[in-house]
């Protein structure tokens, strides 16, 4: 994973140039310039309407970008690509709000999840093999709720609904793994739960997480970029970031 | 694996479902054809067309509930499908007339004579054979379904959007069918049929065969339509029912998803008016009519949305209530009844009659359990 592919015109994993989109002639995004390399977690932090979720469109493909460079792995361009194909690339994406799917099985949920091929016949006839229900056991045990199981979605906290997510993430296997505010509306004790477990994914993935929560993000202990009005204000190590004048004039506050 | 496919997942409901249908398939023709009329064991041919086609029904209900229950698409065009399956098992029957017709012209049927017209339109060809008919009952609707499909999810029109449009396409069918021109009988429609395979329509053994045709298809459609949902695709579908574009997130091309159950479902129905033709003995444009479309949602709603069995049961408790309803001194009162029933059951049986009645079983059985997730769809 770490040596560019053939053809590869960057070594990044993933490398935003020059990005720009608006919406009815606002500008979420002006020339957003970004790069993750290979294994890195990266923090992104921002005010409200700095652009933070309209990246994360921008990535996954469900906003286009009036201008600008995407690509995925060095070769992909992702702004020629659909939801669909972007995620069987090996994007995996958790919502700000948790979405997980209400009516079905904890462990359904992880199945659907769980990778495989996503085609109409390959689904219809699926049988689960017993590698594939090993991952699913030990995923349920990473995110603690092999013993609920059972229970339908609908049925769990907020705070569970967020790990559920991630453990669908993690069933995905993405290469490059989106997390929108995972630490939301969590206890003081799940969201210092929540940072183990992302260390935890970002041994062997890239990850890139938006959060609000300093306390997590200094948990984490990651690079850190700040988006300010759709670009990139400032990026380094949260010390740095923090002591920077025009970060703390916009974010943090004096 | 076929065998493994559609049985694997069936609950208890579903196996007395199939066992409940092949009985009566099996029970009321016989009761018809060796019970003496005076007996109180004979049903009469009547009454067992009757039901017969309330079980065509129950079909067009289970496809409904497949795309609506299950995959949120609410479609308020399927009684096109139906008629079409109809309007294909209709020509064969014509071209079976033969020289019986009114003007006994050998080739084409009396509408086609009294037109004044020369020659078979090409698209009548081949209708003679019945495999061939049987063929298009299956294609015609499932084709239609396919190609309306594939630009509708294609686009991504979903909720009420497509609810419309699929409202619009039977309408047009409507419109179409009316017309002389189409060469389908105009207003009139197909009727008059003699033979189908050689048998006459009419006579008994004719009806009690059909009868038990229908039970066997709605078993075979119930399997097909239990051993999908009861798949992990089953799962994929219910998904995008809830989460959309989560689903698309997860890498599931959801239009693809959508594009197959609805096409399943599309020739489901198609089946369903090919054997509800024979026993009524008449197709023409009305089964196009949008109001029945939003009758067979209705029964949908009134059996239990989201269970297969539960759509058959509201199909046969709607249409044996209008029955009722509709040959007495009631039979003014018939759509206002069928406007309460519709307010009653979203008002006070949000989960239909089966789902009611479950959740009164459950609660008697185990009171002191903890109340579960709302297992009824949202919307």
């Amino acid at each position: 994973m770490n040596a560019p592919t053939p053809g590869a015109l960057t070594s990044s994993l993933l490398y935003l140039d020059g990005v720009s989109v608006s919406f009815d002639g606002f500008k979420a995004i002006r020339g957003l310039s970004l790069t993750i390399e290979p294994g890195e977690m990266r923090a992104i932090i921002g005010p409200n309407g700095a652009g933070k979720t309209t990246m994360m469109d921008i990535i996954t493909g469900k906003t286009r970008p009036d201008e600008g460079t995407v690509m995925f792995g060095g070769s992909v361009d992702l702004t020629r690509l659909d939801e669909a194909a972007i995620a069987n690339l090996g994007i995996g994406r958790k919502f700000q709000k948790p979405t997980v799917f209400d009516f079905h099985t904890i462990e359904d949920n992880i199945l659907l999840a769980l990778k495989s091929k996503r085609t109409v016949l390959k689904t219809l006839f699926w049988q689960t093999q017993s590698a594939q229900q090993k991952r699913i056991d030990e995923i349920l045990g990473i995110i603690k709720l092999a013993d609920k199981r059972d229970r339908l979605a609908g049925s769990l906290s907020h705070g569970q609904k967020q790990w559920l997510e991630i453990g669908m993430l993690l069933a995905q296997d993405p290469k490059l793994l989106l997390v929108d505010e995972p630490a939301a509306g969590m206890t003081d004790g799940e969201t210092a739960q929540t940072a183990v477990l992302l260390k935890e994914i970002a041994k062997d993935h890239s990850v890139i997480v938006v959060e609000h929560d300093m306390g997590f993000i200094r948990e984490l202990g990651v690079k850190v970029t700040v988006l300010h009005e759709g670009s990139v204000l400032a990026e380094g190590p949260l010390d740095q970031v923090s002591a920077n004048e025009r970060v703390v004039e916009v974010y943090l506050g004096r | 694996m076929i065998t493994r496919f559609l049985l694997s997942n069936m609950d208890k409901r579903g196996y007395a479902f199939l066992v409940l249908v092949a009985a009566i398939g099996l029970l009321v023709p016989l009761a018809n054809l060796l019970m003496p009329a005076g007996s109180p064991f004979h049903v009469s041919t009547a009454t067992m067309s009757l039901w017969g086609k309330y079980l065509c029904y129950a079909l067009l209900a289970i496809s409904l509930d497949l795309v609506w229950g299950y995959c949120g698409i609410l479609s308020l065009g399927h009684g096109a499908f139906f008629a079409l399956g109809g309007y294909a098992m209709g020509m064969y029957l014509m071209r079976q007339i033969g020289s019986r017709g009114v003007y006994g012209n050998p080739v084409l049927p009396d509408f086609m004579v009294f037109l004044n017209w020369g020659e078979l339109p090409w698209y009548w060809y081949g209708f003679s054979s019945f495999p061939f008919a049987m063929l298009m009952v299956l294609l015609v609707p499932g084709l239609l379904a396919f190609v309306f499909g594939w630009f509708a999810f294609r686009s991504r029109v979903t909720g009420v959007y497509l609810s419309i449009i699929t409202q619009a396409l039977t309408y047009a069918l409507l419109l179409a069918f009316f017309r002389n021109d189409m060469g389908f009988g105009g207003n009139n429609g197909l009727t008059d049929f003699k033979d189908i395979l050689g048998f006459n329509v009419q006579a008994q053994g004719t009806r009690a065969a059909l009868f038990a045709m229908t039970c066997t298809m709605l078993i075979a459609g119930f399997l097909i339509a239990r051993g999908i949902v009861g798949s992990k695709l089953g799962k994929v579908v219910i998904a995008i029912r809830d989460a959309e574009s989560r689903t698309r997130f997860l890498g599931y091309r959801v239009d693809r998803f959508k594009l197959f159950v609805f096409t399943v479902s599309a020739c489901m129905a198609g089946v369903a008016g090919a054997l509800y033709v024979p026993q009524v003995g008449i197709i023409n444009p009305s089964e196009f009519a949008p109001a029945n479309s939003i009758e067979t949602v209705i029964w949908v709603a009134v059996g239990g949305r989201g269970s297969l069995v539960g759509a058959a049961l509201g199909a046969v408790v709607v249409n044996w209530a209008k029955t009722m309803f509709t040959s007495g001194f009631m039979a003014p009162y018939w759509l206002f009844a069928l406007g309460a029933l519709f307010v009653f059951v979203t008002l006070f049986m949000p989960k239909g009659i089966l789902g009611t009645v479950q959740g009164w079983w459950e609660k008697r059985r185990k009171p002191e359990a903890l109340p579960a997730a709302d297992p009824a769809p949202a919307e």
